[in-house]
């Protein structure tokens, strides 16, 4: 048979993180989260004073050399803010990492196996949906204790069902399609089906889950320091400092508990542009032309 | 005569990007008369469609010309009389009913929805009255109780029905019919192209015909016009375009219909119309025309009539090119008395409990091809895919070389998968989007264990094999055409080196010329590898030309099995008549001969 060239292929389409990243939403969002990402992990190098070093009165807006003045126990407002993002950015990324992992093993694993495996595993997300997040934490906290690991634990575990459920919401879809019944036929193994072949298939939703989830994680983790859940008590952390000065915010020292919680509100600002962006992309808006 | 629709130097654009997605359309439609729009998908016979309605779609904005229907000109209306307009003047029928159709509506409240927009009749007794009288004009019963059925409730051709009596309601000047039959089976394809035409006639309603199907406008259409790449390149009453193309693009487009009376063999064309934005200076056909010369490069050819009433865009029109002298069927060597190589013994395939195939035998020889056909709902797909192991839910024997498969393709060995390999119908599904062709074609030689080195050079030579090239391994689906995907697909499943290929309606989701390009294809692979198929469609004409025997599945069971000269000739049952006679054909020299449904 004669081969005529197929001639002239279109150019690959770009993927949702390229489309997302031409969107003003999303540079704004990751400059932003960049700018508080530095904060958080540099800023402790570029401190005026020491973490728990006293300088005067506690309180004291108007100490000469303090940028921001003075908070609880007499330390530096603005070096407690620069070296108390950390521990909030690294637990809520953690717990975000640990809920995607296990959520979308779930959720695969549910919309693959459909029926019996499928109404066990999704029902007992929808338990787990059932109680408000923040009480789920607060409880396991209050039996164990705050260690830092464990909050982690308590807020990613708690984060799972949401993610299952879009995964398997959208590998619902993908399982009926085609290419996975072809799989099936050559007979790969299951393993190697949920991840070769529906993983790579629910990337542009379960990314804009994550990025949600992690906006989440960030006001979650936030409150639970600010109700005193941390595991070091005297070591600097947003919200806890939210709480410390809440006392003096209409007595004339209103930075202590600004500036985190500025940064906070910033920093799921940031994080919700992106998924913004991201979840745009992957749905298509802003998309330009249809082809004839 | 006044014409009903004039559409004059149209020209559509993509709003990003400026390039032409139609340009330099000129047609008009006498009141009473079809107009077939004929053109592969991607030529702009949709955007002229929806043109005519005064509607763009999101991103596409008309850039010059007019569209007049009567004294109206449609791309002039300001947005409210627009819609006045639609429905009243031009209605629309779209390509699929079940999605057409508000599901959650009555389908009497719909089509008195679409009178009470325009107001008509004034009171809601003349309303009911014409819901009646247009109900009975599509064929459909008026009763309450049928008025008050859920789309759901009514059947693929019946919801279609009740499309046209939507479009037909308020008694409009023009009807824009936009592939209304393709999700259809023949039978009640040909009752629907038939309802349209006594309307359209009775009524003096002009119709533009939207399709790529030939077969379907052959009987239809007064005139058909045939687009490609954006522009009418041929124009003519119907007849004279069938009996003497003047655009080789059209001689194609005959030669590639599928015919049923099996006097020659389909030629496909690979290849694709270019698209938006990389159409050439000259004419967009040159580039896959074996009869372009340095001139065709230059500029677009203009319209010349080649006779009164025939428009041909070609700087050589009624040339034939000589690969559409379609050689004549070399009747097929039925190889019907060796052992069988996949053997059915009662088998009764089930669906959630409900039996849909019963009581199915039959043997496939080595190189053999055996055609399943059937309409939708026959069950031809679910017992493919049984055989394939993707259906689980069956009892009875499938056999490949005496030795019994298992029910699920997971309880057969690594072998036995490898042996049977299963075609899908839908490229655009089958293939991971999320991977390079030549990751999807090399799977089947991982699971054999072929190692990494020579699974590179089997996927080369497999898509070789299939008119590809080896760069394709690197792309993703996405950057293929339809044709080209299925061409991945089949490379796919003859990486395995299977014995058995299992084709399910693997041409439906494609253009007519990539449809016989795909058929020349698999008749090539089976007479140079051996290969037995089971080649199951709705599309008899389709196979005509590679099928040694046809068996004809009619609600879960073969109704009728035998040589394919025999079946197609010399049918024995009422349904096979009947499915034969409602296939729509076309013959190049001769004339239509569809029978008045």
């Amino acid at each position: 048979m004669t081969a005529l060239p197929e001639q002239q292929s279109t150019p690959a389409p770009p993927g949702v993180l390229r489309v997302s990243w031409r969107m003003w939403r999303t540079k704004i969002g990751v400059a932003i989260v960049s700018l508080l990402v530095l904060i958080a992990f540099f800023g402790r190098f570029i401190a005026p004073f020491g973490e728990n070093e006293a300088l005067g009165i506690p309180n004291d807006p108007d100490l000469e050399g303090s940028l921001f003045g003075l908070g609880k126990l007499g330390y530096d407002v603005w070096t407690r803010f620069l070296y108390g993002g950390r521990p909030i950015l690294v637990q809520a990324f953690l717990s975000t990492v640990l809920a995607l992992v296990l959520g979308t093993i779930i959720g695969l694993v549910a919309a693959y196996n459909r029926r019996r495996l499928d109404d066990a595993l999704m029902r007992t997300m929808d338990v787990m949906l059932a109680l408000p997040q923040i009480i789920l934490v607060l409880v396991v906290i209050a039996m164990f204790g705050a260690q830092t690991w464990l909050v982690v634990l308590a807020v990613g575990i708690s984060t799972v069902p949401r993610i299952a459920r879009v995964v398997r919401g959208t590998a619902v879809s993908v399982v009926e399609r085609d290419f996975v019944a072809s799989a099936e036929a050559l007979g790969e193994p299951k393993m190697r089906i949920l991840g070769a072949e529906l993983l790579p298939n629910v990337t542009a939703p379960l990314l804009v889950e994550a990025n949600l989830r992690l906006t989440f994680a960030i006001a979650v983790i936030g409150g639970i320091a600010f109700l005193g859940f941390t595991s070091d008590p005297g070591a600097a952390n947003w919200g806890l400092m939210i709480n410390e000065h809440r006392g003096v915010l209409a007595g004339g020292q209103p930075w202590g508990t600004m500036l985190p919680v500025i940064a906070i509100a910033l920093l799921t600002i940031g994080t919700g542009l992106i998924g913004d962006g991201l979840s745009r992309a992957a749905a298509g808006i802003d998309r330009g032309t249809v082809d004839a | 005569m006044t014409q009903a629709v004039r559409i004059e130097g149209l020209r559509l654009e993509a709003v990003a990007s400026g390039h032409d997605i139609v340009d330099e359309v000129e047609l008009t439609i006498a009141p009473g008369e079809v107009l077939g729009l004929v053109g592969e998908s991607g030529s702009g016979k949709t955007t002229v469609g929806l043109a005519v309605l005064g509607h763009t779609r999101r991103g596409v904005r008309v850039a010059s010309g007019r569209v007049f229907i009567g004294d109206t000109d449609m791309l002039a209306l300001p947005e409210r009389e627009l819609r006045e307009a639609r429905g009243k003047l031009v209605s629309y029928v779209p390509q699929d009913p079940s999605t057409a159709l508000n599901p959650a509506m009555r389908i009497g409240r719909q089509v008195v929805e679409v009178l009470e927009f325009h107001d008509f009749g004034g009171s809601d007794e003349a309303r009911r009255a014409r819901t009646a009288e247009v109900m009975h004009e599509v064929l459909l019963p008026s009763t309450p109780d049928f008025l008050r059925r859920y789309p759901h409730q009514l059947s693929g051709g019946q919801q279609q029905r009740v499309g046209l009596a939507m479009a037909f309601a308020n008694r409009p000047k023009v009807i824009v019919l936009d592939e209304p039959t393709t999700g259809l089976d023949v039978s009640t394809q040909a009752h629907v192209l038939a309802t349209v035409r006594n309307l359209t006639a009775s009524h003096g309603v002009a119709a533009l015909y939207v399709t790529h199907d030939l077969a379907v406008v052959a009987n239809l259409a007064h005139r058909i016009a045939v687009m490609y790449a954006g522009r009418v390149v041929e124009l003519g009453p119907t007849a004279g375009v069938f009996d003497d193309p003047g655009h080789p693009y059209a001689r194609y487009l005959m030669a590639a219909a599928p015919d049923l009376g099996g006097e020659r063999e389909m030629v496909g064309l690979p290849g694709r119309a270019p698209s938006p934005g990389k159409r050439p200076v000259g004419c967009a056909f040159a580039l896959r025309c074996e009869l372009a010369t340095e001139e065709c490069h230059v500029a677009f050819p203009p319209p010349i009539e080649m006779r009164p009433g025939r428009m041909v865009r070609c700087v050589r029109p009624g040339a034939v090119p000589d690969r559409t002298k379609a050689p004549p069927v070399v009747a097929s060597s039925s190889t019907v008395s060796e052992k069988p190589v996949l053997s059915l013994r009662d088998v009764t395939v089930s669906y959630a409990e409900k039996q849909v195939v019963h009581d199915i035998n039959f043997d496939l020889s080595p190189g053999e091809c055996l055609v399943l056909v059937g309409e939708s709902g026959s069950g031809k797909t679910t017992l493919s895919r049984s055989i394939g192991g993707l259906h689980h839910e069956w009892v009875g024997t499938i056999s490949l070389d005496g030795k019994a498969l298992a029910h699920s393709s997971r309880d057969r060995s690594v072998d036995e998968r490898l042996r049977v390999q299963y075609i899908f119908q839908n490229p655009y599904s089958s293939l991971n989007p999320r991977r390079p062709i030549g990751a999807s074609v090399a799977r089947p030689l991982m699971i054999a264990g072929v190692d990494e080195k020579e699974a590179d050079r089997r996927v080369g030579e497999m898509l070789e094999r299939v008119s590809l090239t080896a760069a394709h391994a690197r792309r993703y689906p996405d950057q293929l055409s339809g044709g080209e995907r299925q061409r991945a697909a089949i490379a796919r499943g003859l990486a395995a080196d299977p014995e058995v290929l299992v084709c399910d309606e693997v041409t439906s989701a494609l253009d007519v010329l990539v449809q016989a390009s795909i058929v020349e294809l698999l008749a090539a692979l089976r007479r140079d590898l051996g290969l037995s198929m089971l080649f199951v469609t709705h599309n008899l004409p389709l196979v005509r030309s590679m099928a040694d025997r046809i068996a004809v599945m009619m609600e879960g069971r073969i109704c009728e099995f035998g040589p394919a000269h025999d079946i197609i000739e010399r049918p024995q049952q009422e349904y096979t008549r009947r499915l034969i006679a409602d296939t729509p054909k076309i013959t190049v020299n001769g004339h239509k001969d569809h029978p008045d449904a």
